[in-house]
């Protein structure tokens, strides 16, 4: 038998045998690629929808206006201040905008375009520099909904461009009628194709700085109420039609504020910018004012003294486990229950940390010096394993070669062993602070959830983390977050990616290899 | 080669029996030693005086506890956990393995080079510099200099590696490092040097370098040596035990040894009737 | 003994003493055919033992040639080591018992025919214990008897004696008739060649003797000239 498949190479059966052979080693790769093909994909699809969603975060809309620096500055306080620039602010809007400005709905409307916390910054700004004087070019940010508006993502909308047509206004003087020979056609073709018609949806033809909502259309016809500007201003120049496909009730910004909107934008007062304040602002109820430094900050500092517990605490535990301590029962004990604490929940530390140290223990809730301990609690077995591993992986032979020239166990451990296994340990220590920074669930037991408006000093002081701002943001209802929400995940993302790649250049720059 | 010669000179010229004489005082004498490893024995009641400047060779099959004895001489087998040692090792009238004996100390006295060349990580020279450095054997940097120097040409290296003592000792080919290692074990000035299968791991050419390094040391140092190879064993040695399941069944001249065994047992080992 | 894990190195022992004993063979077969030639004056039979010397050197160069090629590949050990060791000894004294087996043919072949039968007679019976001794030392190396080998060893007292013995026999023989002293002087070196015999048997007993136990026989005051 097999006598008979040695001596022959070209038999069928020989021949079958080895077809299957290989088809089996190429199914077999082909279910390797498709596994890495599947998890590659997955990554992929998470990265674009966080880069998708982050990516109108980026920038934002701001208005500039001129505000008198010295009134500002003579305020008594900072809420004096804000409310002087505020004020300030307003006159501006409701000079531009002097036909809504009669009532008080129609100056709340106005209003709203600018949070009034919006002017916080400018405020604190010029206090900071009481020699100041005179008028000031500032720019505050539009508020949340007018910039979510702008940069398309509120409502979805359909703009034509036409014109010029014949404009005059109305018998009442509240509105204008725009004519001209199949001049709207487009636009009634493009509304039919939506089954959007004037009763239902706001169809607003904005020319220049005036905007009408059209109340009647036909295809040579057009007829509707100013909603700013003048009527005047639509003659005879190139109009743009927007078909708004949510009805007024149903947004968060009327077709007022966005005709008012569009008004500043043509007076080349709104401009859009990087979001930098998303890295300099606290956290604050606006998403046009939210920022994530107090969760960078708090980030840090939780960080900080998560490492400086758990690394030593870690390293000298380990070290004296796999080199001093004697091999028994009690030690194999130790090392399962180890073993079992790195697979505890980590919620189960969060209500250890409650409990233990703001209930027995008083130390301040949502301080960065609790979550610290906590984290470092829920990374040390980690930190420990790790080290293990890489004492474990320094040879036999090196040990030893030392003991036989007459080191003490102490002199071996120290001079020999550890400068082998620090790459290894410090990868380890590097990703064990890599998983505390994203951790979630405990830091929310012990309060680190708190709304922090203000930077913290230190540990003591409350804080929010990056993984918690996250998680706050993600659960708020205005749209505006959403972008913002992605933005910090991409922040978390890079100080996780800096850090395994710190891993990646310690392991190569110093592992060494027998 | 050199190994050849090295081999003809035991055969053709023999050393005065004197210096192999059991008369002698022994430098090391190990008497009725017993070896456990976690309770369950190893070493079987072995005694044997070892000669100071000469070559004794351990030989026996794999598993016979001849690294085990050879262990017992610098207390290496105290890293081990569960291992136990009865029975006395004397070196200068005390027994090693009591308690006022450092181990340490011992170490520093005995020295061990291993089967698999392991020099440190480090440079040459560190490799060398880091025995007398934690014994404090150097007054300075240059005695330092001057006790690198002395022990690679001791151990037959100062000529391939004067110019590169700041490479890593990692670096040199295995021949080369396991002579690096002989003189890291001769560095803190050992009396006695154990060999546990040098010579294994390296080519016919390295392990002959090393055969006449032994040959060459062995007018300064008390040699042991394990080997499995008996041509080695017959080459280097002046004395020969032979180990078989933990007992020691013949020890003596190596010439006796190869020649004519006494022991049915040590027989068939050496002409290769059994494993 | 047991046989060698390599089963080879075991068949090479067993082949090189195979060719000793048959080279030991036929040179007792040469010391007993000489010595019948010698006797009945038989010039084909000691044209035969001369022939058959070069076979004998034949097997000595063949052992020599598998005792190096030995040593260089197995490089013997202990027992082993001593067997290749008298192996090349023995064939070397094989080989000179032949030579000597030889000579006396030769040597007969010039005895006139009407030599003396007593002398012819006396040189037959003293070849008798000299074959024996080989054979008996050739059976102790067959076998590994050390004793059997020590005792061919103290024995040889008994040849020399017979040589002694010869020796004055033949001078009566020459001083008698002074026309038998070419023949005579034949026959000396004949009864010589046999005594040296003796010795290589002896020589034979020692390697026996140190193969088998590691010792050497010591050199006691045997009789020797």
């Amino acid at each position: 038998m097999s006598e008979q498949a040695l001596s022959s190479f070209g038999t069928d059966r020989a021949r079958k045998r080895l077809r299957r052979r290989r088809a089996a080693d190429r199914r077999f790769k082909w279910y390797g690629r498709a596994a890495i093909g599947f998890a590659l994909a997955a990554l992929a699809l998470l990265l674009a929808s966080i880069f998708s969603q982050a990516l109108s975060a980026a920038t934002y809309h701001v208005v500039s206006f001129r505000i008198d620096a010295g009134r500002v500055v003579a305020a008594e306080n900072t809420s004096g201040a804000l409310k002087e620039v505020y004020d300030q602010v307003r006159a501006d809007l409701f000079e531009a905008f002097p036909d809504a400005s009669g009532t008080p709905a129609g100056r709340q409307e106005v209003s709203a375009l600018v949070t009034r916390l919006a002017a916080l910054p400018i405020a604190e700004r010029l206090r900071a520099s009481p020699a100041r004087r005179g008028m000031e070019q500032v720019s505050l940010p539009l508020s949340d909904d007018v910039d979510l508006y702008l940069k398309g993502a509120a409502a979805r909308q359909v703009t034509i461009n036409f014109g010029p047509v014949a404009a005059e206004p109305t018998e009442d003087g509240q509105g204008v009628r725009l004519s001209g020979a199949g001049a709207f056609a487009r636009l009634i073709a493009a509304a039919s194709l939506e089954h959007a018609n004037v009763t239902d949806v706001s169809f607003l033809v904005t020319g220049g700085r005036s905007t009408v909502r059209l109340t009647r259309l036909s295809a040579d016809e057009a007829e509707g109420s100013l909603i700013a500007g003048t009527a005047s201003e639509f003659g005879n120049r190139a109009l743009c039609a927007r078909i708004i496909l949510a009805p007024q009730s149903e947004r968060t910004v009327s077709d007022r504020q966005i005709a008012w909107a569009l008004a500043l934008k043509a007076d080349g007062r709104v401009r859009r910018v990087p979001h930098w304040s998303l890295l300099t602002h606290t956290d604050s109820t606006q998403p046009e004012l939210a920022g994530a430094l107090a969760a960078i900050v708090g980030s840090f500092l939780t960080l900080l003294v998560t490492a400086s517990l758990a690394i030593p605490v870690g390293i000298l535990a380990s070290i004296y486990l796999e080199e001093f301590a004697p091999k028994n029962r009690l030690t194999s004990l130790i090392e399962v229950n180890i073993n079992n604490l790195a697979a505890v929940p980590s919620i189960v530390f969060g209500l250890l940390g409650a409990a233990v140290f703001l209930g027995v223990m008083g130390l301040p809730r949502s301080a960065p010096i609790v979550g610290g301990l906590v984290l470092a609690l829920l990374i040390l077995p980690v930190v420990i394993i790790a080290s293990r591993a890489a004492l474990k992986a320094v040879p036999d032979s090196i040990r030893q070669g030392a003991l036989a020239v007459g080191a003490s166990r102490m002199q071996t451990v120290f001079h020999h062993v550890l400068p082998l296994a620090a790459p290894g340990m410090l990868t380890g220590a590097i990703l064990g602070m890599a998983r505390a920074l994203g951790e979630t669930a405990p830091l929310l037991l012990i309060g680190m959830v708190a709304f922090v408006a203000d930077v913290p000093r230190g540990p003591g002081d409350e804080a929010s983390a990056l993984p918690v701002l996250i998680y706050s943001w993600a659960t708020q209802a205005e749209r505006a977050w959403e972008p913002m929400t992605g933005a910090v995940i991409l922040i978390l993302l890079a100080f996780l990616i800096a850090m395994n790649v710190a891993v990646v250049y310690l392991r190569h720059k110093f592992e060494r290899r027998w | 080669m050199d190994g050849s010669a090295a081999g003809n000179e035991v055969v053709v010229t023999p050393e005065p029996a004197g210096t192999l004489a059991l008369g002698d005082a022994p430098r090391m004498d190990c008497r009725n030693v017993n070896v456990f490893y976690s309770g369950k024995q190893a070493i079987f009641d072995v005694s044997l005086p070892i000669p100071d400047r000469s070559v004794t060779a351990l030989i026996g099959p794999s598993g016979c506890g001849k690294s085990t004895f050879l262990r017992c001489l610098n207390r290496m087998n105290d890293t081990i956990e569960g291992c136990r040692v009865e029975g006395e090792i004397i070196m200068d009238g005390k027994d090693i393995n009591s308690p006022v004996i450092d181990p340490v100390l011992l170490r520093s006295r005995v020295g061990m080079v291993f089967q698999k060349p392991n020099p440190f990580p480090k440079t040459i020279y560190e490799n060398i510099a880091y025995g007398p450095r934690i014994h404090g054997l150097a007054q300075g940097r240059e005695d330092l200099d001057e006790i690198v120097e002395k022990c690679l040409k001791r151990a037959g290296l100062w000529e391939e590696v004067k110019d590169r003592l700041t490479v890593p000792g990692t670096s040199l080919s295995g021949g080369q490092q396991q002579r690096l290692c002989i003189a890291r074990a001769i560095a803190v000035r050992p009396e006695v040097i154990l060999m546990d299968e040098p010579c294994s791991a390296l080519d016919p050419i390295a392990t002959a370098r090393i055969e006449e390094l032994i040959d060459d040391l062995r007018k300064r140092y008390c040699i042991v040596i394990v080997t499995h190879s008996m041509q080695q064993a017959a080459r280097v040695s002046q004395r020969a035990a032979f180990f078989h399941l933990g007992k020691l069944v013949e020890m003596g001249d190596t010439d006796q040894i190869f020649t004519s065994p006494r022991d049915r047992r040590t027989e068939d080992y050496i002409t290769g009737r059994f494993g | 003994m047991a046989d060698h894990i390599v089963s080879a190195f075991t068949d090479e022992l067993d082949r090189l003493s195979a060719d000793i004993l048959r080279m030991g063979g036929i040179v007792e077969q040469m010391i007993a055919d000489a010595a019948s030639a010698v006797l009945h004056n038989d010039v084909q039979l000691a044209g035969d033992v001369i022939e058959r010397d070069h076979q004998v050197d034949q097997i000595e160069g063949d052992v020599e040639r598998q005792i190096v090629s030995l040593i260089a590949r197995r490089q013997p050990m202990a027992h082993d080591l001593r067997s290749v060791f008298a192996a090349l000894k023995v064939s070397g004294e094989l080989e000179r018992v032949g030579d000597l087996s030889k000579n006396m043919s030769k040597r007969a072949l010039g005895l006139e025919a009407a030599v003396f039968p007593a002398m012819r007679s006396g040189v037959a019976r003293m070849a008798q214990p000299v074959a024996r001794q080989l054979h008996l030392v050739l059976d102790a190396y067959a076998s590994g008897n050390a004793a059997a080998a020590k005792a061919v060893w103290e024995s040889d007292d008994e040849i020399d004696q017979h040589y002694n013995a010869l020796f004055r026999e033949m001078l009566t023989y020459m001083i008698e008739d002074p026309r038998s002293i070419s023949d005579g002087a034949h026959m000396l070196f004949m009864a010589k060649n046999l005594e040296r015999i003796g010795d290589h048997c002896t020589n034979i007993a020692e390697f026996v003797y140190f193969q088998v136990t590691g010792e050497h026989l010591v050199q006691q005051d045997r009789p020797k000239y």
